[in-house]
């Protein structure tokens, strides 16, 4: 034991040059930890394109397929259906599809390629809750509108573009995922014409 | 014999002083009344959900594919599992009802004020981990109100701005709920949460036995003491106060029977219908509603019209009661010697938590959608009302001893 006077400085300086290079420490190896709740390869492998057929479907009519996981929704709009959606515009949030929630070439008044076939994934804006299909009772919802969906989770309300109408929690238009058409009758959903 | 065994753990182990500090000789205030049953009820829960929880995750399957199939099999094909199951989802429930009764008494009574605040953050944080254990727990049995209510609640965190949509797929681990959300949730559920929770009702325990306990009529029994330094106004926790908690078990044991064996569903308020379906990525159940436990938050949510305001409105109504003890400038503490416009406001907030607990139940209509805005507004004027008149309330005078 030396009876040496404390050196205080030396101390000081000495636990807090610990102190940091443990801190330092304990912040590399929280890396692995918070990163392995990142989505694993496997999950983001299974993003595949799925192929849906469309010659069964018949106008009015809405089928569900899954893509990643989630619900895509691919409905053929009746003629009268495509006349009132340009009539909507004032109810509507969005109703020029500003907002980025479609590819380039679904940026239109139809938010579709073809005019009657509509795809778009079937989860709402809001908190993620698939909107029901209420084929001919919209009305209850929207006076004067018999086709639309609705969420059944917070109220949000979309015309049959999956655009957002104004005054509900929901904050976007339905997303329309990346589609194209591989011939008249099939629709390859989640790669864009050419991509793949 | 016994009490050389005592002395020899003594001379290694704080064991008679502990015993004493905490229960033999710890003075309690001897006016008790029933809303003090709701503090041990609490922990009389938490064993319960320890045990009946380590002895589900025995034949619990934590996969997708396995997870609702197995909630099946302990119901149905294991010994006594379905009582096991039931204890344990019905003691989620009893936990919120035990755990509101006893914030609702340290409202009434001022607990939280000086010099109890830290004992109240503490309190706070067990509920709000109660909160995630809860809402993790759902998510097990993989039904499909599981499947449905963990997409809602992981979104919530979709609306902060930025960083959003990147967090909701960190806490996913995928890009819709999965399996990998599951397998995480029963991590959280089992192990980490149930370690935390632990340790807050031990810190909350220590804090409120350095404090001293708060009493119906909100005076400091310390401040009158005996000779021998024991408050004139204690009484020992042990024996008086062990033997009426007994009496608060066994009529909490009653009631908690009754629903076991003859409600457990609660009429879809403890167990909700869908839930008995598989969960189904594809279909959201046409009305969804969270727990009951949950509702009143989620009505506050539902009530703005804007995912990322209804979002910090939720946050608010549940961080606004950390700061509880700071808002309250009253320097009495419980509502029998304060003012009439007081009472009223505790008053009015009881009612619009249950009413907003009710909307929060129901589906979104106008009529109901506008009334979960006028409730809002209430239970926030509760903190506003309450900071702006408690400054210069005018209150009764207190009594000397409790009475």
């Amino acid at each position: 034991m030396s009876n040496a006077p404390v050196d205080n400085g030396r101390r000081r300086f000495l636990t807090v040059a610990t102190a940091v290079v443990g801190g330092a420490g304990a912040a590399f190896v929280a890396v692995p930890f918070l990163k392995s709740w990142n989505p694993s390869a496997k999950a983001k492998a299974a993003g595949a394109p799925v192929e849906v057929n469309i010659s069964k479907l018949e106008p009015g009519q809405l089928i569900r397929v899954e893509w990643r996981g989630k619900p895509v929704w691919v409905t053929r709009r009746t003629p009268e259906v495509l006349a009132q959606l340009a009539t909507l515009d004032d109810q509507l949030r969005d109703a020029a599809s500003e907002e980025p929630q479609q590819p380039d070439y679904a940026k239109n008044p139809y938010r579709s390629i073809r005019d009657e076939v509509f795809v778009a994934v079937g989860i709402c804006t809001h908190l993620g809750c698939s909107p029901l299909f209420l084929d001919g009772n919209f009305g209850e919802q929207v006076a004067g509108v018999d086709h639309g969906f609705f969420c059944p989770c917070h109220g949000s309300k979309f015309d049959m573009a999956g655009r957002v109408f104004s005054g509900v929690p929901a904050p976007l238009n339905l997303v329309v995922p990346p589609y194209h058409f591989v011939d008249d009758n099939t629709i390859l959903v989640g790669v864009d014409q050419g991509e793949a | 014999m016994l009490t050389k065994l005592v002395a020899w753990m003594d001379e290694r182990i704080p064991l008679t002083a502990t015993w004493n500090k905490h229960v033999g000789k710890y003075p309690t205030p001897k006016n008790f009344n029933f809303w003090y049953f709701f503090g041990s009820l609490a922990l009389l829960v938490l064993v319960n959900q320890l045990l009946t929880g380590i002895w589900l995750t025995m034949n619990y399957n934590p996969s997708a594919e396995g997870a609702f199939a197995s909630v099946e099999y302990i119901m149905r094909d294991v010994e006594w599992g379905w009582l096991i199951r039931y204890m344990h989802s019905t003691g989620a429930s009893a936990f919120f009802v035990v755990v509101y009764l006893h914030m609702f008494r340290a409202l009434l009574y001022g607990s939280y004020q000086k010099p109890r605040e830290l004992l109240w953050l503490f309190g706070m944080g067990i509920f709000v981990v109660l909160m995630a254990e809860a809402f993790m727990g759902y998510l097990l049995p993989w039904g499909q109100m599981s499947f449905w209510g963990a997409q809602v609640i992981i979104s919530l965190f979709g609306a902060i701005p930025v960083i959003g949509e990147d967090l909701t797929l960190w806490i996913r681990g995928d890009y819709v709920i999965s399996g990998a959300t599951l397998t995480r949730f029963f991590a959280l559920h089992v192990i980490a949460l149930p370690l935390v929770l632990v340790a807050l009702v031990f810190l909350h325990i220590v804090a409120l036995h350095e404090v001293g306990s708060n009493n119906p009529d909100g005076i400091e029994i310390k401040k009158n003491k005996g000779p021998d330094g024991w408050p004139k106004d204690a009484i020992p926790f042990h024996p008086y106060y062990t033997v009426k908690d007994i009496v608060g078990v066994a009529g909490f044991l009653i009631l908690f029977c009754a629903v076991i064996f003859f409600a457990p569903g609660m009429g879809g308020l403890f167990l909700e219908p869908p839930n008995f379906e598989a969960a189904n990525p594809l279909k959201t159940p046409a009305h969804i509603a969270p727990v009951w436990y949950f509702t009143p938050f989620y009505a506050i949510l539902r009530a703005v019209p804007d995912k990322l305001f209804g979002v910090i409105a939720m946050g608010a109504s549940i961080v606004i009661l950390f700061v509880l003890p700071w808002l309250d400038r009253c320097k009495v503490k419980s509502f029998r010697y304060r003012s009439t416009l007081h009472k009223l406001n505790i008053v009015q907030f009881a009612i619009s938590f249950v009413v907003l607990g009710y909307l929060g139940l129901q589906p979104a209509t106008d009529l109901f959608t506008w009334m979960a805005r006028a409730f809002t507004l209430l239970y926030f004027g509760f903190f506003i009302a309450l900071w702006l008149y408690s400054k210069n309330e005018k209150t009764k005078p207190l009594p000397e001893r409790v009475t």
